[in-house]
């Protein structure tokens, strides 16, 4: 019979089109990585003689070589802080709600579909609604606050998604467990729930955090400066309740901003000082990713319940 | 009037069982999972300081009877039931409307099938159902955990890594951490859903020793798979099928000689 022979050669042309595939698959990746590294090489190429203490410490200038980010890695400090101030509270007590007190009926259904709608949203679109909604309507200009909000309201779904899915892996055995030594609904998600959800929770912050840093198009729309030559006020005052939130109020301007502005200047070296910059931010994103991936890490480590 | 209580289906009016205290009782309790009936009209009594075994084959209701005493599904949609739960002395109905789940199970502990620690440390393990009863008082937290764990024969182990987390410990210490976690808030009934079933023989005697030790505290209802393990530790045994409460009585009685034909059947291992 030829049948074994047949299935020799079934078992060979398996084997070759997982070769094919594996070929393939490494390619792809390869060429990737090759990409990434290239683009970072020559950010590199170009910048690397920018970076020097001088140019974080000064301001912007009209001589690239007098030009430095403080104004803009400041800048992006500051509205960061007002976008996890939004997005950390509102996205982790909505995923709460959504996850634990949501009666499944049409409602729910409607606020979850738009949730994940709102996550695909361009984000221009966010800053068009910002500068109708916050800069216009509401007075509050192209602030700090402004940016915050809208980049609070861009990275709310991630937070949300992130907070539910965390919430989900948490056992229902220690929610029964939690009940039935006489907790309430709202001591179990508390004391219970929520700290075990929270290294999920962090990880979904930061990756919003991790994009929100890198937003150009909604900041640009609602008309961040490029050229700023002083600091918001500071947060601290000498005098009584020594906190001050004057700094909501100011303008700003931030490191994908001045990036996209040097780039876009005819002089050459301004190219140095954008390389320098757009460096500065890659590094910033990369050690959020690399700290969000160590909390999961250590979610996954901690998590031993079956 | 809580000596009232008629065995149930009638049968094995033993006159040991007459002059017990009950601690509850289930009278007439049916449950529904959604339309699907899981018990229809149990009677159940529940004699204080003693512990009463639940056995029957799989799937014939014993944890669903369990966690009628506690609430527990109150947690799902879906569920309905009829008839009463009365707990003395007071002889409140724990179903009725007006009794909130959670003041009953400030009262009524459980210890769960699989070990199921919350994942924390050892000590804040125990320290949680304490603060939940409005404890803050730092020393008598650590003295409350430490009786517990003692009453958990549990102590000695971990006297020295109480700061580690739970899931460090092994089965059987999970296990008699989540017997002193419902220790330690003082329960006047403690509900057991087959405490052993996930453990090996030596943690299983350990835990069996120590429902044993309990008595003098807390009145036990306690699931088991295990007839063995039912003649043990229990003073009362209820045999279960589909839902229905077939034989309650002394122990002895229902397993030397039980009245009904399918409590022999299942203890002669013909079904199940
Ligand atoms: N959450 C549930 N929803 C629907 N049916 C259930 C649920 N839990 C248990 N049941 C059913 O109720 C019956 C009794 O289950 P259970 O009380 O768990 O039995 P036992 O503990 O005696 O093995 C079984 O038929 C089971 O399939
Ligand atoms: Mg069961």
């Amino acid at each position: 019979m030829t049948d074994q022979s047949q299935l020799a050669l079934r078992i060979r042309r398996a084997k070759q089109l997982e070769r094919g595939f594996l070929l393939l698959a490494w390619l792809l990746l390869t060429s990737l990585a090759a990409v990434f590294v290239g683009l970072f090489a020559g950010l590199f190429q170009a910048g690397w003689e920018r970076l020097q203490l001088d140019f974080f410490l000064t301001f912007a200038s009209r001589h690239a070589a007098r030009a430095g980010i403080l104004a803009a890695w400041v800048g992006t400090f500051v509205v960061m802080t007002v976008t996890a101030a939004v997005a950390v509270p509102l996205g982790i007590a909505a995923g709460i709600y959504l996850e634990e007190y949501a009666r499944p009926n049409r409602l729910t259904t409607l606020i979850e579909i738009n949730i994940v709608n709102l996550a695909g949203v361009p984000s221009i679109v966010y800053g068009l609604l910002a500068l109708g909604l916050f800069a216009r309507l509401l007075g509050f200009g192209a602030s700090v606050l402004t940016a915050g909000l809208t980049l609070g309201l861009l990275i709310l779904p991630i937070v949300i998604v992130a907070t539910r899915e965390a919430i989900r892996t948490v056992p229902n055995a220690i929610r029964e467990a939690s009940y039935a030594v006489g907790a309430t609904r709202w001591q179990t998600v508390w004391g219970q729930v929520l700290p075990a959800a929270l290294p999920g929770t962090l990880t979904g912050v930061i990756l919003g955090l991790s994009r929100a840093i890198g937003e150009t198009a909604p900041i640009v729309t609602i008309g961040a400066v490029t050229f700023i030559a002083f600091l918001p006020p500071a947060p601290l005052s000498a005098d009584f309740p020594f906190l001050s939130f004057d700094w909501v109020w100011s303008p700003f301007t931030a490191l994908p901003i001045v990036t996209f502005d040097w780039t876009s200047r005819p002089n050459a070296d301004f190219r140095a000082n954008a390389a320098a910059a757009a460096l500065t931010l890659t590094a910033l994103t990369a050690v959020m990713n690399g700290v969000a991936a160590w909390l999961r890490y250590r979610l996954r480590r901690r998590q031993q319940w079956q | 009037m809580t000596e009232s209580v008629v065995p149930s289906n009638g049968q094995s009016a033993n006159g040991a069982v007459n002059h017990q205290t009950l601690k509850a009782e289930a009278r007439g309790l049916s449950f529904f999972y959604g339309e699907k009936a899981a018990l229809r009209e149990v009677n159940l009594p529940v004699y204080a300081y003693r512990a009463t075994a639940l056995i029957g084959p799989s799937g014939c209701g014993k944890s669903t009877l369990l966690r009628c005493f506690n609430r527990m599904h109150d947690l799902y949609p879906n569920h309905r039931y009829a008839g009463e739960i009365r707990l003395y002395p007071e002889n409140i109905n724990l179903l009725a409307p007006e009794t909130d789940p959670i003041a009953a199970r400030m009262r009524i502990g459980m210890v769960f099938q699989k070990p199921n620690p919350f994942p924390k440390s050892v000590f804040e393990n125990i320290a949680y159902g304490l603060r939940l009863r409005g404890l803050r008082d730092k020393n008598e937290i650590r003295e409350r955990v430490e009786r517990a764990l003692q009453d958990a024969a549990l102590w000695d182990e971990v006297k020295d890594r109480l700061g580690d987390s739970a899931y460090a410990l092994s089965g059987g210490q999970q296990q008699r951490l989540c017997i002193a976690r419902a220790l330690a808030t003082e329960p006047e009934l403690l509900l057991f859903d087959e405490p052993t079933s996930a453990l090996d023989p030596l943690a299983t005697a350990s835990i069996e020793a120590l429902i044993g030790r309990l008595k003098s505290q807390v009145t036990s209802l306690i699931v088991t798979h295990n007839l063995q393990q039912a003649g043990r530790v229990a003073e009362f045994t209820a045999f279960m099928y589909l839902g229905e409460l077939v034989e309650f009585g002394p122990t002895e009685v229902v397993f030397n000689a039980p009245s009904q034909k399918r409590t022999e059947d299942y203890l002669a291992g013909r079904f199940g």
